[in-house]
């Protein structure tokens, strides 16, 4: 059993159809008699709607239907939820405003959704599309964060004066400004967080199918969590039962938080294919995805620290515009709130925080969770600051962290900004990676370097973040509308086999594989006699899907649960066929046996007698072997880490090139090794994508998208990355079965700190402090042409 | 994509009477302009004639101190063809970094030159090198072929066969790629020939163009620090949000400086 328990680095079982082409994708599914959606979405960042003709199109070859917002309206057709309330900092509620599925009366940013052309093929629905004519009268539109509060700035919502949606704060202002008061240094940044587009490999796509002779919705998605999508779409949207509803979410191809949401098509494709019949199907082309997938971080950030004479933190002021786009999409509201400021104590023990948070609307697509979601955000500020701290104290930036790590018997710790961590090992972590890193050779690295025209630098990031998400009463005292448990149910089959059914979703991470694995560990029994199962709410038990690292963490500890209560029940059964007290029974590997004997029965008899049960204690104990279990964790979990990169820029041209890079993290229990560091790796490409190369541009007069495609946003590619030295240095979770913390985000929250330090680090000689993120090549050369020394 | 008829032509002159009797029709080499854009409906030709796979349009042959590309040769053969990289090797390396394995495997000489995308790599290399586009009807120099922004002296019904590159006596191609998508940002061609150094910038402006003072820095001495002190205007070049007008014009400096020490290398 060992060969493909916990800690073995199995190879992923999913990968043998997705490396030959027998993936299942939504795309690739045809129903019978299907109709094709082309969305018409709106060109103008802002625009009344005065008049949409489809008469022509209407006649168009092939077309069935042309749907507009009045349809929807006269239909009664809700809008999309949103999942999260934000209070303000004097008690009120966000500004809500509405996100219907498709517009009537206005557009608020380039890519809205105005209309749908419904016709027999998906080109003639495109052609049909042109002869819509939309009236638009094009008003001016709020683009840039920065001028969106400015008074005169163009509202995206009346209800939202100033374009703020909310003006939240977390800490002690008094306790923070008292604390500045007796500074001996304040080192402060102030920093821009790139809004990033999230780019998954598989465009969303959705088949909306009603069956008529059920009066039953199908919807097929690409979504992370189809029982969320089957709940918000039935409640709030359509507004029927949920038994009414299957969400099935086959294999999906990427999603790092941008398929969590619910999305206006999947509700268009299933209310249309109610009204005309015949399932409809819409894919996102690539150009679509750009503009209506939502995006991530786009935060601007004055931060400050105040440190005593010993460099030890006394207290840290931020101050954050993050912004919301035109529409509060899903989980929107929480990622610059709660997954941000609860994390801006870092690894270190500063006793006093203070964050204030304005979440902006403007006329944008809307922003919400990209891998990392917030604590990306949080670290970057908090990693940028330490490193800040040690140039103004004069500090090596390993020292300093070393000053004021949390310490290792310090645990619980409790920050100022509400978490508790349950378990770490910072300095060691760090102490792991710079000898990884050989940080005491950097000097002559540098030097070797400068000898071939090139400016060498070495930066630290020493990140927490809080996965796992969540327990329930807590994200629900703070303004969450869901509950964040996890569900399992495992069936262990007459003959010995088994189906883990799961609330998680797996759509990249290799669930199929890691939770085999588990079950082959607790119950012992062959890894290829199991099955996972996820992605279908007629199949899976009511879960919460996958996002925030949580899948191991929650619905992994839910399987356990499930296990647990399977193997409860086995020992029942094996006492009775072995004529023993239960309390006698032993279970390991795969067999239950009186202890101090060699009496015993598998797994596969026990379930046997389960399921054909002649000789059972039938009336003490139903049939069968199935069972099911609810998670709901204690407590965040908090993986963290130190990444180390190193970067070589070209004086001449300010090209940065990562040359080196060293992650020690800390995740956990560590299930399947191989996985572990192909997320890490995954993680560390877009946390270097976000340093160096990815940034969403809008124009800021007219709003119009101008990275919309691959012409200019710029994705990570391969020949961007060295080798990457990955490890783990694991403490365990303290709160959970399997003392797993999630692995799925922290090489996207560790990493970008990590590398704009090494290209600050690089450049610190000529002078200069600030560099922009993503330090493009331009940047980078302004930065050094206008820096005011000329290095040593 | 709108629809659209496809013919495969048999011969040169079957595709211009193709061409001639449409009423929109456009030339099909390798397609990497020509298709995208018809997928993102900005183009809508009534008639798209295929001349990929004539055999008059393909080949590769040295001579006499010719080097001679088919106008359907693919990037990827001409990058990989031992002749071409004996006699111009810059020709060669400059085929071999353009776009990706895929692009270089359909991607063709001739699609390149005759739209003339102001980012494109070849131009350079036909300007740098002071090649020759034949084309049915004529042959043109390369200084009188190109005019600007997608622009060159093809017209109606003429179609390029073939490019004649005179063997430099050294030459190179440095380019700074656009990073999201590899086009030249700024490219720059050098060569050392018997009529003289040659200067080709690609990506920089609304299209290649020839720097008369770095080809006279260098015929004076043929040295990087010929031309690392000169500075180039940025007035007329090209600004996006990947590279400002001054930023490129630093570029140009940049990348003439390495292909002159790449060609002396």
């Amino acid at each position: 059993m060992a060969a493909s328990g916990i800690g073995v680095s199995v190879r992923r079982v999913e990968d043998f159809r997705f490396l030959t082409g027998r993936g299942n994708y939504t795309d690739d599914i045809n129903r019978p008699n299907q109709l094709h959606a082309h969305i018409l979405r709106s060109p103008h960042a802002h625009a009344k709607i005065k008049k949409i003709d489809a008469s022509k199109a209407l006649k168009g070859p092939g077309v069935a239907a042309v749907f507009t917002g009045a349809d929807i309206e006269k239909d009664q057709i809700g809008g999309l939820p949103c999942g999260w309330l934000v209070t303000d900092r004097n008690g009120q509620p966000m500004v809500e405003p509405p996100h219907p599925v498709l517009v009537a009366d206005r557009t608020r940013h380039v890519g809205d959704q105005v209309a749908v052309v419904i016709a027999e093929t998906r080109a003639q629905a495109r052609d049909a599309a042109e002869l819509v004519k939309i009236d638009y009268d094009e008003q001016v539109a709020t683009v840039g964060l920065a001028d969106a509060t400015k008074k005169g700035a163009p509202l995206v919502w009346d209800q939202a004066p100033g374009n703020i949606c909310y003006d939240w704060a977390l800490g002690d202002s008094a306790v923070v400004d008292a604390a500045f008061k007796t500074a001996a240094k304040v080192a402060k940044v102030d920093i821009v967080n790139n809004r990033l587009i999230p780019n998954a490999m598989e465009p969303r796509a959705a088949i909306g199918d009603y069956d008529l002779a059920k009066g039953n919705y199908n919807l097929y998605t690409t979504s992370q969590n189809p029982h969320v999508i089957r709940l918000l779409m039935s409640a709030y949207v359509l507004k029927v039962s949920e038994h009414k509803v299957r969400v099935y979410s086959p294999d999906v191809g990427g999603g790092f938080g941008s398929k969590i949401y619910h999305y206006a098509e999947e509700a268009i494709v299933c209310w249309a294919s109610r009204k005309l019949g015949r399932p409809v199907k819409w894919t996102a082309d690539r150009s679509e995805s750009f503009m209506s997938d939502a995006h991530g971080r786009d935060h601007l950030t004055k931060a400050e620290i105040a440190l005593d004479a010993g460099g030890k933190f006394l207290a840290m002021r931020v101050v954050t515009v993050a912004n919301m786009g035109a529409y509060l999409s899903t989980f929107a509201p929480c990622i610059p709130t709660y997954l941000y400021a609860l994390l801006l104590a870092g690894t270190y023990t500063t006793p006093a925080i203070f964050c204030e948070v304005k979440a902006i609307f403007t006329h944008t697509v809307p922003v919400d969770a990209y891998r990392g979601a917030g604590r990306p955000e949080a670290t970057y500020v908090v990693e940028r600051l330490v490193d800040e701290a040690a140039r103004v104290t004069g500090l090596d930036v390993a020292e300093i962290r070393r000053r004021n790590f949390i310490p290792r018997d310090a645990f619980p710790y409790q920050t100022p900004v509400v978490v508790q961590y349950d378990s770490g090992d910072y300095q060691s972590t760090l102490e792991i990676a710079l000898k990884t890193a050989d940080y005491s050779g950097f000097a002559a690295r540098r030097a070797e370097s400068a000898k071939r025209g090139k400016l060498r630098g070495l930066g630290l990031s020493t990140y927490i973040e809080a996965c796992g998400i969540a327990p329930s009463a807590v994200v629900g005292s703070v303004g969450a509308r869901a509950g964040l448990y996890e569900s399992g149910l495992v069936r262990v089959h007459p003959t010995g086999s088994v189906t883990i059914l799961t609330g998680s979703h797996s759509h990249g991470q290799g669930h199929e594989t890691t939770f085999a694995q588990l079950a082959a560990e607790r119950l012992g029994v062959d890894f290829d006699k199991i099955e996972v199962v996820h992605g279908d709410t007629d199949k899976i038990p009511f879960g919460m899907g996958t996002y925030g690292s949580r899948s191991l963490a929650v619905g992994g500890s839910a399987l356990v649960k499930a296990m647990d209560k399977i193997i409860a029940k086995g020992k029942k059964i094996a006492a009775h066929l072995l004529e023993a007290a239960e309390a006698d029974i032993e279970f390991k590997d795969g067999t239950f046996s009186i202890a101090g004997t060699d009496k015993k029965k598998t797994l596969a008899e026990i379930s046997g007698a389960a399921y054909v049960p002649h000789n059972y204690p039938i009336n003490e104990l139903e049939p069968g072997l199935e069972e099911q279990a609810f998670y709901d964790p204690t407590n965040f979990t908090f993986p963290g880490g130190c990444h180390v990169a190193e970067i070589e820029i070209d004086r001449d041209t300010g090209v940065v090139q990562l040359v080196s890079f060293v992650a020690v993290d800390d995740v956990g229990r560590v299930i399947n090794p191989m996985i572990v560091e192909g997320q890490v790796h995954g993680g560390v490409a877009q946390g270097m994508g976000q340093a160096l190369l990815e940034g969403c541009v809008y124009d800021q007069k007219t709003g119009q998208l101008v990275t919309g495609s691959y012409m200019d946003y710029t994705m990570p590619r391969a020949s961007d990355l060295p080798t990457l030295k990955v490890s783990t240095h694991n403490t365990l979770c303290t709160h959970n079965p399997l003392g797993v913390k999630g692995v799925g985000e922290v090489g996207a929250i560790g990493s970008p700190a990590a590398i704009m330090n090494a290209v600050h680090n690089a450049v610190a000689p000529f002078g200069v402090t600030h560099v922009e993120m993503p330090a493009t090549p331009e940047r980078v050369w302004r930065a050094l042409q206008s820096a005011p020394k000329a290095a040593e | 994509m709108y629809a659209f008829n496809y013919h495969r032509a048999k011969s040169v002159d079957e595709a211009v009477k193709l061409q001639k009797s449409a009423s929109e029709g456009s030339f099909l080499a390798g397609g990497h302009t020509l298709i995208p854009t018809m997928k993102q409906r900005l183009a809508k030709p009534s008639d798209v004639i295929d001349i990929s796979g004539l055999k008059e349009l393909q080949g590769i042959s040295v001579a006499g101190g010719t080097v001679t590309i088919g106008a359907a040769t693919r990037h990827g053969d001409v990058a990989n063809s031992p002749e071409v990289k004996k006699a111009i090797p810059a020709l060669a390396d400059l085929a071999g970094h353009i776009g990706d394995p895929q692009v270089r495997n359909r991607g063709t000489i001739g699609g390149s030159l005759a739209n003339n995308d102001p980012a494109a790599d070849y131009p350079a290399a036909v300007l740098g090198l002071g090649a020759t586009v034949h084309t049915n009807k004529r042959a043109i120099e390369a200084d009188k072929y190109f005019k600007g922004l997608f622009e060159t002296a093809l017209e109606q019904g003429e179609v390029i066969t073939k490019v004649t590159f005179p063997v430099a006596e050294k030459a190179a191609y440095m380019k700074f790629p656009n990073p999201a998508s590899r086009y030249a940002l700024v490219g720059v061609f050098v060569a050392k020939t018997k009529g003289g150094v040659r200067v080709a910038v690609t990506g920089a402006g609304p299209g290649v163009f020839r720097s008369a003072d770095m080809e006279k820095a260098l015929g004076a001495s043929f040295e990087a620090d010929a031309v690392a002190s000169i500075k180039v205007s940025s007035k007329n070049l090209n600004s996006d949000i990947h590279a400002s007008a001054d930023y490129r014009a630093h570029l140009v400096t940049v990348m003439a400086k390495r292909a002159v020490a790449k060609a002396n290398s």
